[in-house]
């Protein structure tokens, strides 16, 4: 146990530090806050609304997210596996979960770290006006979930290619039905001529409605037992991939 | 310590290894040898635990390597034939990740990376990142991971492939040093390293193991080994040498000088120097050979290429 720990642990800061010994978590960190400031103050008017709450800013994380999180997670096992490297890797006494453990955890840990460093927005709002705090921290917390669901998915289309490109759009792509999944054009084209139960399913698979009762403040364990069912169902997904695909 | 039995790899409908079984005691260092494609590189991934056999399984130590890979492999070292690195770590940052993962920690990973390093000759380059060292530099950093932990068995897939005659002597060396109490296994195409290195050799050919022996015994099997090349002056040279009991055949090259073949497993040097004596030719040079082992590796490889084709 101790040394799967050690194993997952090493593993993560490999790929934490691969982050930041390239350019890319920089470029990733600027061009992150860049984004997430124009939407929040000039697509959401945050000023122009005179409200202080924080629905302007976390209303675009799972659009941001869905073109960003894949061009982290898309290198995770994409390149391992196009330079060979995961052939010693998986000669080393590391089991397929430890790896993905550790390199999911790096990546989540990143998001989150991009995502800390928007503070500036709820001190804004603080030193405008009055935010309820406890929506901005569930907010946040929603948002941290929603960033962990995007990198399980992004790694398991990774596992599914040497190529990063087809990595990214295939990611892209998860992203985007988890998102309109329950989004209402999407549920009334459906609506149309599919049994109610089947509507309610697919929708029930979407982001949406869960991140935005997190938004609003409400912390209902089923909301949060579903960003964890869908990172734990992709994690799953990955090691199915690895174990069957790699090497062969 | 290695034990393969009845191994069998299939690659969808292509079978790339066809019932390869040998056994590997402490001290050997083992070549195997093989045109490319015959199945060594998909043999050495199955002993290092990278690929499940589809039949036959694998023992190292006693352990089932298909089974229980992450004990298997605390006593592997497994070198692969691309030697694939992170680039954009440094030599020794490296080798540190692969110290950490192989449950080092503190100053015993500290002084694990160091003597790998000394081990390898890596020291000018080990502040470097790896995607800025040349080829026998990445070579040696590959080597070294597969020290840190002092493993019993070293796996080593074409490890001076692509390096100058300078390097390969230097990895050569390592490899003999390290011999002496572990099991080496190493692939190649190149039969000088077999005779320089190795004691023991497995030929494979098309997924078979078509020989397994020592490489002096296969030397042993070349059609030239023991023939005898003569260069003298006198009379009734080649009818006095046809009448020797042990002689298979004589020729005469292109240069002038007789090769004198022998009947198999004699020895002739001695007869045909008396014979010399006797007659009182002037001997200008007489050279016995060795056999040459890629005489036996074309001899075997591709009788074995023929007879498939035949049953195709």
């Amino acid at each position: 146990m101790k040394e799967a720990a050690s194993h997952v642990f090493a593993i993560a800061k490999r790929e934490w530090r691969a982050y930041f010994d390239s350019p890319v978590a920089y470029v990733f960190i600027i061009i992150f806050l860049m984004l997430a400031g124009f939407f929040t103050f000039s697509l959401a008017q945050f000023f122009e609304a005179g409200q202080a709450d924080l629905n302007g800013f976390f209303q675009w994380h799972p659009w941001l997210y869905m073109i960003l999180v894949p061009a982290v997670a898309m290198r995770l096992w994409a390149e391992e596996r196009r330079s060979g490297t995961i052939e010693l890797l998986f000669t080393v006494s590391v089991t397929p979960l430890q790896a993905l453990l550790g390199k999911f955890a790096a990546a989540w840990l990143f998001m989150l770290l991009a995502l800390a460093l928007t503070f500036t927005v709820p001190v804004t709002a603080a030193y405008l006006g009055s935010p309820d705090m406890g929506a901005v921290l569930s907010g946040y917390l929603g948002s941290g979930l929603l960033a962990g669901a995007y990198v399980a998915a992004g790694m398991f289309t990774s596992a599914l290619t040497r190529n990063q490109v087809i990595s990214f759009i295939l990611a892209v792509v998860i992203g985007l039905f988890l998102i309109l999944a329950g989004y209402p054009p999407v549920t009334d084209l459906l609506a149309r001529w599919a049994p109610v139960w089947l509507v309610d399913g697919v929708a029930s698979f979407s982001f949406m409605p869960h991140y935005e009762a997190l938004q609003r403040g409400v912390i209902d364990l089923r909301d949060l037992a579903y960003f964890a069912s869908v990172m734990i169902f992709m994690l799953f997904a990955t090691q199915v991939v690895l174990k069957n695909k790699v090497g062969r | 310590m290695i034990k393969a039995v009845d191994l069998v790899k299939d690659f969808g409908h292509r079978r790339a290894v066809d019932g390869v079984a040998f056994e590997v005691e402490k001290g050997t260092v083992l070549g195997f040898l093989g045109p490319n494609g015959a199945g060594k590189t998909t043999t050495i991934r199955m002993v290092a635990g990278f690929l499940p056999p589809t039949e036959g399984c694998i023992h190292v130590k006693g352990i089932n390597v298909a089974s229980d890979p992450v004990a298997a492999q605390k006593s592997i070292g497994y070198m692969p034939e691309t030697t694939p690195l992170y680039e954009d770590m440094t030599v020794s940052g490296f080798l540190r990740f692969l110290a950490e993962v192989r449950g080092f920690s503190g100053s015993e990973r500290n002084s694990r990376v160091d003597r790998a390093i000394e081990r390898c000759f890596l020291q000018p380059v080990r502040n470097q990142t790896i995607d800025t060292l040349s080829k026998g530099y990445r070579q040696r950093t590959c080597l070294a991971q597969t020290l840190l932990h002092d493993p019993d068995i070293l796996l080593l897939d074409e490890p001076t492939e692509g390096l100058d005659p300078n390097q390969k002597q230097v990895v050569r060396d390592m490899i003999k040093e390290m011999a002496s109490d572990r099991v080496v296994m190493l692939s190649t195409h190149v039969l000088e390293e077999v005779e320089a290195i190795c004691t023991r050799a497995i030929i494979i050919s098309a997924g078979k193991v078509v020989a397994d022996d020592t490489p002096a015994a296969l030397k042993a099997r070349s059609s030239k080994y023991n023939a005898v090349t003569l260069a003298a002056e006198g009379t009734g040279i080649l009818p006095a040498l046809e009448k020797l009991p042990n002689i298979g055949k004589v020729q005469t090259l292109e240069n002038g000088k007789i090769v004198a073949l022998p009947k198999a497993g004699k020895s002739i040097a001695a007869d045909i120097l008396g014979a010399a004596q006797q007659h009182k030719w002037k001997v200008a040079d007489i050279k016995v050979d060795e056999g040459r082992l890629d005489d036996v590796f074309r001899q075997i490889t591709t009788t074995e290429d023929t007879k498939k084709k035949e049953v195709a």
